[in-house]
């Protein structure tokens, strides 16, 4: 049975922070709000405070375990390398346990001072918005992602689309017995809102002649619900998973979302032994191209006249694996691409999970900061590897009224791709 | 516990979103990077020097020590509220005021991050030399209040040595302004060279007044091998012999590589025994000449390799590991002592020899790195507390480092401050009538003992010197 790891297993993770204060220069969040209960080492004091019994789950403690993207940007960074993106989760959880899903809810609601929404949100289904809900099952992240008081925000989503991804396609797509068998986890961005990048996706392992399955029962990766602190879908969804991408043998289960590749490759395997066969064989699709020789075949290809100037923005979750060379070379290598690279590429876009939700204004500070980035590099496009960071990418760039657009770098890969029969 | 009025006041002073007695709130303003940790009873952000004025007055009318914060990265523990009463913390005072570019100078308020400010004047052309290790979070207020230094400070000097003013809310409560934006100035007491290292005990500065320098065209880094820490030590001072003062010179023992080549897989040959990680910074076709007269001078020194850095990147390579020293000694040791003791540079190949004997006589393992160039050298007591009788052994080395320091004419501490870590052995340094001539001040400044009491001296109230 899956189990997800509870606040006390962290105890030894957590005596790790020296309280040098590091991580106050790469929080994002402390970077906005400058309060030390937002940035790492506070978190990590009120986690072990918990532990400690020295502070209940009061409503500060929840507020600040609600300031936070778990994005692990301060991990990266932090001399001892604590996880605090997973203490967070671990304290979410406990919270959720002890005084039940909508309690966190409401702790952030007294925060905010909107306690019907918050309900709302914690419950994560009932009433929300039809049009948008109707289409998206129960268990999918994007529930918790997009809760209705978005529109009333004034936020850019992208539609949801009418025939999600994995309907349109054929569960196995034969390729050259030589080449190695890939699985497509798609994810629910791919999946319901952008489904273009899972053609693109199929186009480019087409070309490399690769057989490809994409198992129609896979389900959400619970990373949204992770972030949310429920312990139960997660661990439920994760079994779902293990199901799916176990049925057929593959060599590689490939995601073209971040998010979803740190779900299946970091957080499954804290679950149970049984995931961790499975974590071995998730990649990054850029990973997997590079390694396959794609960017010399793209260099092969002709340049155009009038190359598009394209930025890139790093996932929180593929730089804290150290991806980050993989998705350049490939961009670099298009060639309708004229590559420029922005200051701070790789500080979060503020979405966060749930983050945004609770705290769409500092969200979108943070979101403001990577617009002015990419407006200051001249780039007519960012391109990323996630759809969360898409969306977000283009809410921030509306809100600063920028002319760029935020895609997919599988969509350019398509464009420069020939026509397959 | 502070009565409901006292907090109500103070929400008057500062606005109510500014002030907070959360336990949550005062749990994260309870620590520093010593990892001791008090709790205060209220937590303040002020905006304003006026504010910090009203909350002071206030804090004397009823007698509620006031410890100023910002950011919480000290060494010694000066941020830390061991009597309750208030943080004052300098988060909301960072603003930049101004970069003069005409005078080379700079106004800044306090909780301005060192590194957010280098960054700034460098778009300039400008320069700002202190580096502490600690420059992407620690800030300029607290820099001045510790008189931070950092590799840089071996041509150029240490914070002290670019403050030109201040503005400071004293402890009763006034604003005050020393120095002030002219290169030279002389008229009464040099009050801003006082408050500079002093720990918040004597004023809350407010605004800083910073003498900037043009930025140096380029920089070469070359990192170098010896056979014995006395090669690279007497490197060092050959160096200087020399005539050369290079921007930095710092240097690690073999306990250090050890370490660092245990926790990184860094490709050191076992033979080097010493590193010394030199740059030197200016006019682009000085520079080579530079790097080739100080090749010449060190190699007869027991030089087993040396790498010049051509690039930025691999310039960056090479300190990074300098930078990973510190985490690499923790997977080796988990609890360690970090003092920063600074010998005149001369002394450092004796204050060398002098650690690896107490080291043997108390049994402890002790690492030594740091500034070679200025002679501050972090000498690292490594033990594992949970281990009965490490922690005394470790001590008592502690104290036996500081004297060796004394006795070559050196001193406890070259950068991280006195605070409550070292308030215990001040005695060590400081004779009776110069600490009773500096408490004088304290107490004629501070009459009631409000602005971080119990801080570099002993008192009442912090007796043991070292905190929990
Ligand atoms: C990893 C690491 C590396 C470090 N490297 C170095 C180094 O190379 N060199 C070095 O010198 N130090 C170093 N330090 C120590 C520390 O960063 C410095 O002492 C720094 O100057 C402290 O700044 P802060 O903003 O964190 O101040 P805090 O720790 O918050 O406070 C330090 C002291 O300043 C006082 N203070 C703060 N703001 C004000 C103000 N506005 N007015 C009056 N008093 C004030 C406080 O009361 C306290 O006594 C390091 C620390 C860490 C954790
Ligand atoms: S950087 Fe790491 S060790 Fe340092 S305070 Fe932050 S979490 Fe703790
Ligand atoms: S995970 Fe991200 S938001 Fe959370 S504390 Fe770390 S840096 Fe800050």
């Amino acid at each position: 049975m899956a189990k997800l790891k509870n606040l006390e297993a962290y105890r030894e993770e957590i005596e790790q922070c020296v309280k040098c204060g590091a991580c106050r220069a790469h929080c994002p969040v402390f970077g906005v709000e400058k309060r030390e209960g937002h940035v790492a080492r506070g978190k990590v004091a009120l986690a072990h405070s918990l532990l400690e019994g020295e502070v209940d789950l009061e409503a500060k403690v929840l507020e600040d375990m609600s300031q936070c993207l778990l994005c692990g940007s301060c991990c990266a960074q932090c001399p001892n390398k604590v996880p605090t993106e997973e203490i967070v989760a671990a304290t979410r959880r406990r919270i959720a346990e002890q005084q039940g899903l909508t309690a966190f809810g409401k702790g952030l609601a007294t925060v905010l001072g909107r306690p019907k929404l918050m309900n709302l949100l914690a419950k994560s289904g009932g009433t929300l918005s039809a049009l948008l809900f109707k289409r998206l099952p129960e268990n999918s992240g994007l529930r918790l992602r997009f809760p209705a008081p978005y529109f009333e925000q004034g936020r850019t989503l992208p539609p949801i689309t009418a025939k999600p991804f994995r309907e349109r396609v054929p569960e196995i797509i034969l390729g050259d017995p030589l080449q190695p068998t890939v699985m497509f986890f798609t994810g629910c961005g791919i999946n319901y809102m952008y489904p273009a990048v899972g053609e693109a996706f199929l186009k480019a392992l087409k070309f490399l002649d690769v057989t490809i399955i994409i198992p129609k029962d896979q389900a959400c990766c619970g990373l949204p619900a992770v972030s949310a602190g429920a312990a139960a879908t997660v661990e439920k969804l994760a079994e779902q998973n293990l199901a799916a991408l176990t049925r057929h043998p593959a060599d590689y289960i490939v995601t073209a979302c971040a998010s979803c590749g740190a779900g299946l490759g970091k957080i499954y395997p804290d679950m149970g032994h049984e995931f961790q066969g499975l974590a071995a064989k998730v990649m990054d699709i850029f990973v997997f191209l590079a390694r396959h020789g794609l960017p010399e075949k793209l260099a092969a290809l002709p340049k155009a006249a009038s190359p598009v100037r394209v930025t890139y923005h790093d996932p929180c979750h593929l730089r804290n694996q150290g991806i980050t060379r993989e998705p350049r070379a490939i961009l670099k290598a298009l060639p309708q691409v004229e590559f420029v690279e922005m200051a701070d590429a790789g500080t979060c876009c503020g979405l966060g999970g749930t983050y945004s939700v609770y705290h769409y204004q500092t969200s979108k500070q943070i979101g403001a900061r990577k617009a002015a980035s990419i407006s200051n590099c001249g780039a007519e496009l960012v391109a990323t590897d996630c759809p969360g960071c898409i969306m977000q990418l283009q809410d921030s760039i509306n809100h600063a009224k920028g002319p760029q657009r935020s895609i997919h770098i599988l969509e350019l890969l398509a464009e420069a791709l020939p026509a397959l029969d | 516990m502070l009565s409901e009025q006292i907090i109500s006041e103070l929400k008057s002073i500062v606005g109510k979103h500014n002030v907070t007695t959360e336990k949550a709130d005062r749990i994260c303003y309870s620590y520093d990077a010593t990892q001791k940790s008090f709790l205060p009873d209220v937590v303040v952000h002020p905006g304003t020097a006026p504010e910090i004025c009203d909350i002071l007055k206030l804090a004397n009318r009823e007698r509620i020590p006031v410890f100023p914060r910002g950011a919480g990265s000290g060494f010694s523990g000066g941020s830390l509220p061991t009597r309750g009463g208030i943080v004052l913390c300098t988060e909301r005072l960072d603003r930049i005021l101004e970069i003069d570019e005409d005078n080379l100078i700079a106004t800044v308020e306090p909780g301005v991050v060192t590194e957010q400010f280098q960054k700034e004047v460098e778009k300039r052309g400008l320069f700002y030399p202190p580096d502490p290790a600690s420059l992407k979070f620690s800030t300029l207020g607290g820099n001045v209040a510790e008189c931070a230094g950092g590799p840089r400070c071996v041509k150029y000097g240490v914070t002290k040595d670019f403050i030109l003013g201040l503005e400071v809310v004293t402890p009763t409560g006034d604003i005050i302004t020393t120095g002030g934006p002219t290169m030279k100035g002389v008229v009464g007491y040099d009050l801003t060279k006082l408050l500079c290292g002093s720990e918040g005990t004597l004023g809350i500065i407010t605004r800083i007044v910073i003498k900037l320098l043009p930025l140096p065209e380029a920089k070469q880094t070359m990192l170098v091998l010896f056979d014995s820490i006395d090669g690279a030590a007497q490197a060092v001072s050959a160096i200087i012999r020399g005539k050369i003062i290079p921007t930095t010179l710092e240097f690690m023992d073999g306990r250090t590589i050890d370490c660092v080549r245990q926790a990184t897989g860094l490709e050191v040959p076992e033979e080097a025994r010493a590193v010394l990680i030199i740059e030197v910074d200016g006019d682009r076709e000085f520079l080579d000449k530079q790097v080739a007269r100080i090749a010449e001078i060190i190699r007869p020194l027991g030089v087993v390799e040396t790498r010049v850095a051509t690039t930025s990147e691999e310039s960056e390579a090479l300190w990074q590991i300098r930078r990973s020293v510190s985490a690499s000694l923790r997977k080796v040791n988990p609890d360690k002592f970090n003092e920063d003791i600074c010998v005149p540079r001369s002394k450092v190949p004796e204050m060398i020899r002098k650690v690896d004997a107490i080291a043997e006589r108390h049994g402890v393992a002790i690492v030594n790195f740091g500034h070679a160039g200025d002679g501050n050298i972090h000498v690292n007591i490594m033990i594992d507390k949970k281990i009965p009788g490490e922690l005394e052994k470790a001590e008592k080395a502690i104290e036996d480092v500081f004297k060796g320091a004394l006795e070559l004419g050196g001193t406890m501490s070259g950068e991280h401050g006195v605070g409550i870590a070292k308030a215990a052995y001040i005695p060590l340094e400081i004779t009776p009538l110069a600490a009773e001539y500096m408490k004088s001040i304290k107490r004629a400044l501070d009459p009631n003992n409000i602005l971080n009491p119990g801080k570099i001296f002993l008192d009442e109230a912090n007796p043991a010197g070292r905190g929990e």
